[in-house]
């Protein structure tokens, strides 16, 4: 049975639109114009990962946070529902409020301070 | 208030732009508006930032940051928020704050105000008006500084860059974005945002396809939407209804001139200005998305720093110019910036972008006689992505046009 993937390629402005193969024991990238696109191909279909972003719930609004480092793209959903389960009384930029998340070797940091919204 | 440089907006171009003035040895202002600065960074919590200009990637406010630490180690520079400028005069300008209105004389002026969303009225969105129509910056700045979830069933219209991370961010927030709706055959925003904003969510992109009508009365109940042949007009037959609690828009940006009373360029929507940022005022000088809108912050910030430092050379009787060329362009480039390029020391840049894609062309710059007087080859680049082009100023003699060439 062939097992073919789509994918356009992101590395650079071409888009080269990537076919993957999958059926046989190592994985076959086609379409690609260079190395690069056979590596992201690659990457994507065995081991995709994202940096997650998120809100965390303070006692004065909602602060932005982020993984520290990708996360497989399975497990996005899984982190912000992590993330959705706290409830910070303080909070500020730099802070650590979940550490190794899940187990995936990423902690869950606040990236910036609250907003002064008067307008 | 007397300063050698003011610069209104403190977003990222303001900010960078201020630091520069500051560091050229200039006494210098910046103003802005709301409580803080940062600008729309603030509410951009999504990563991606910074990768060009620091070669690391941040989030919208930790791209920020950066900057205003930056901004508060200048010892020559000042910063006022919550504060209006309400006119501008030669390179003064009067203020509005809390205590009342303020004239602050400046030698050189840096318009650095960014840009603002189309709306529903800008687009002639057809349909009843109720609520539960947002832009998508305005649904950004709901869910992420208020904490706000603007609605549960959506449909992006346009598929500008603030649309597919808000069609990202209200999935992540528990939402169900339906699709991305784009009346054009491409997209406008970054590939990367398709990829990791879309296709990672499954989320629907139908090009060629618009919202026909909005259907509700006192919310949005829904839309009817179909396709669109090549003249832009509704094919009828095509027309399906989509349920939704909200529409939003996110239908291009256009660069914030109210304030600014000079002739305006219909391709950018904004002033002309030469090669060193200086508009067609004496001493006024411009930078970020109040000039052109650009692709990546990263390109808004070396813009800024730029226009800041020449306006501060300017204040301080420093800028030295060439003779004064003008520039045009070929068919398949949309605009550039500058207009208007001078010979003499240095180098000089020339930001563009292209009409559609070009794929392993060369972009030509050639003079009165057609001779080429600087190239570069490209490899790929789409509409959506801004180019920028460098020419020695040494070499430039005569008027210039800039082309697409092929191998």
């Amino acid at each position: 049975m062939k097992k073919q993937t789509m994918m356009t390629c992101i590395m650079c402005p071409m888009g080269c639109q990537l076919v993957v193969d999958s059926s046989g024991k190592e994985l076959k990238v086609s379409g690609n114009t260079c190395i690069r696109g056979e590596n992201y191909a690659k990457e994507e279909m065995t081991s995709p990962k994202r940096i997650v972003t998120a809100l965390v719930k303070t006692s004065f609004g909602v602060l932005p946070v982020k993984t520290t480092k990708p996360v497989p793209k399975s497990m996005i959903f899984d982190v912000v529902r992590e993330v959705n389960k706290i409830s910070l009384k303080t909070g500020k930029m730099g802070d650590v409020v979940i550490k190794n998340v899940l187990g995936l070797d990423a902690d869950i940091v606040i990236t910036g301070n609250k907003v002064d919204d008067r307008i | 208030m007397k300063y050698d440089v003011v610069v209104i907006g403190g977003g990222p171009a303001g900010m960078s732009a201020g630091v520069e003035s500051s560091r050229n040895g200039a006494k210098t202002l910046i103003i802005e508006r709301n409580p803080f600065l940062g600008g729309i960074l603030k509410q951009c919590i999504h990563n991606g930032f910074g990768l060009h200009y620091f070669k690391e990637e941040f989030t919208g406010p930790e791209y920020a940051q950066k900057f205003i630490e930056l901004v508060n180690k200048e010892k020559n520079l000042d910063v006022l928020t919550n504060t209006f400028v309400t006119k501008i005069d030669g390179t003064n300008v009067e203020i509005t704050t809390e205590f009342g209105k303020k004239v602050v004389e400046a030698k050189a002026l840096v318009l650095a105000m960014g840009c603002r969303e189309r709306t529903a009225g800008n687009i002639l969105l057809t349909g009843s008006r109720p609520s539960g129509i947002f832009t998508a910056g305005e649904a950004q700045r709901l869910v992420n500084i208020q904490g706000k979830l603007p609605g549960k069933n959506v449909v992006v219209l346009g598929s500008g860059d603030i649309g597919l991370v808000m069609a990202r961010r209200l999935t992540l927030q528990g939402a169900s974005v339906k699709a991305v709706l784009e009346i054009n055959p491409t997209t406008s925003g970054l590939r990367r945002n398709i990829v990791q904003c879309l296709e990672d969510f499954n989320i629907p992109l139908l090009l060629k396809t618009t919202i026909f009508e909005v259907v509700g009365k006192n919310r949005v109940e829904g839309v009817y939407y179909g396709s669109v042949d090549e003249r832009y007009n509704k094919i009828e037959a095509t027309k399906k209804f989509l349920p939704c609690d909200t529409i939003i828009l996110s239908v291009g940006l256009v660069p914030e001139t109210d304030l600014i009373d000079m002739q305006i360029n219909p391709k950018t929507k904004s002033v002309f200005v030469n090669d060193y940022l200086q508009s067609e005022k004496e001493g006024v000088f411009v930078c970020g998305n109040v000039l052109h809108v650009h692709d990546l912050v990263d390109n808004v910030s070396m813009e800024g720093a730029l226009a800041g430092k020449n306006a501060s050379d300017y204040a301080l009787n420093r800028l030295k110019k060439g003779k004064q060329y003008a520039l045009s362009h070929s068919t398949e480039i949309s605009y550039t910036v500058p207009t208007m390029i001078h010979s003499g020391e240095g180098t000089a840049v020339i930001k563009f972008r292209v009409r559609t894609k070009i794929t392993k062309s060369y972009f030509v710059l050639k003079n009165a006689k057609g001779e080429v007087v600087a190239k570069k080859y490209v490899m790929a680049c789409l509409p959506g992505e801004m180019q920028t082009f460098e020419v020695d100023r040494s070499l430039i003699n005569s008027n210039l046009v800039l082309e697409v060439a092929g191998l």
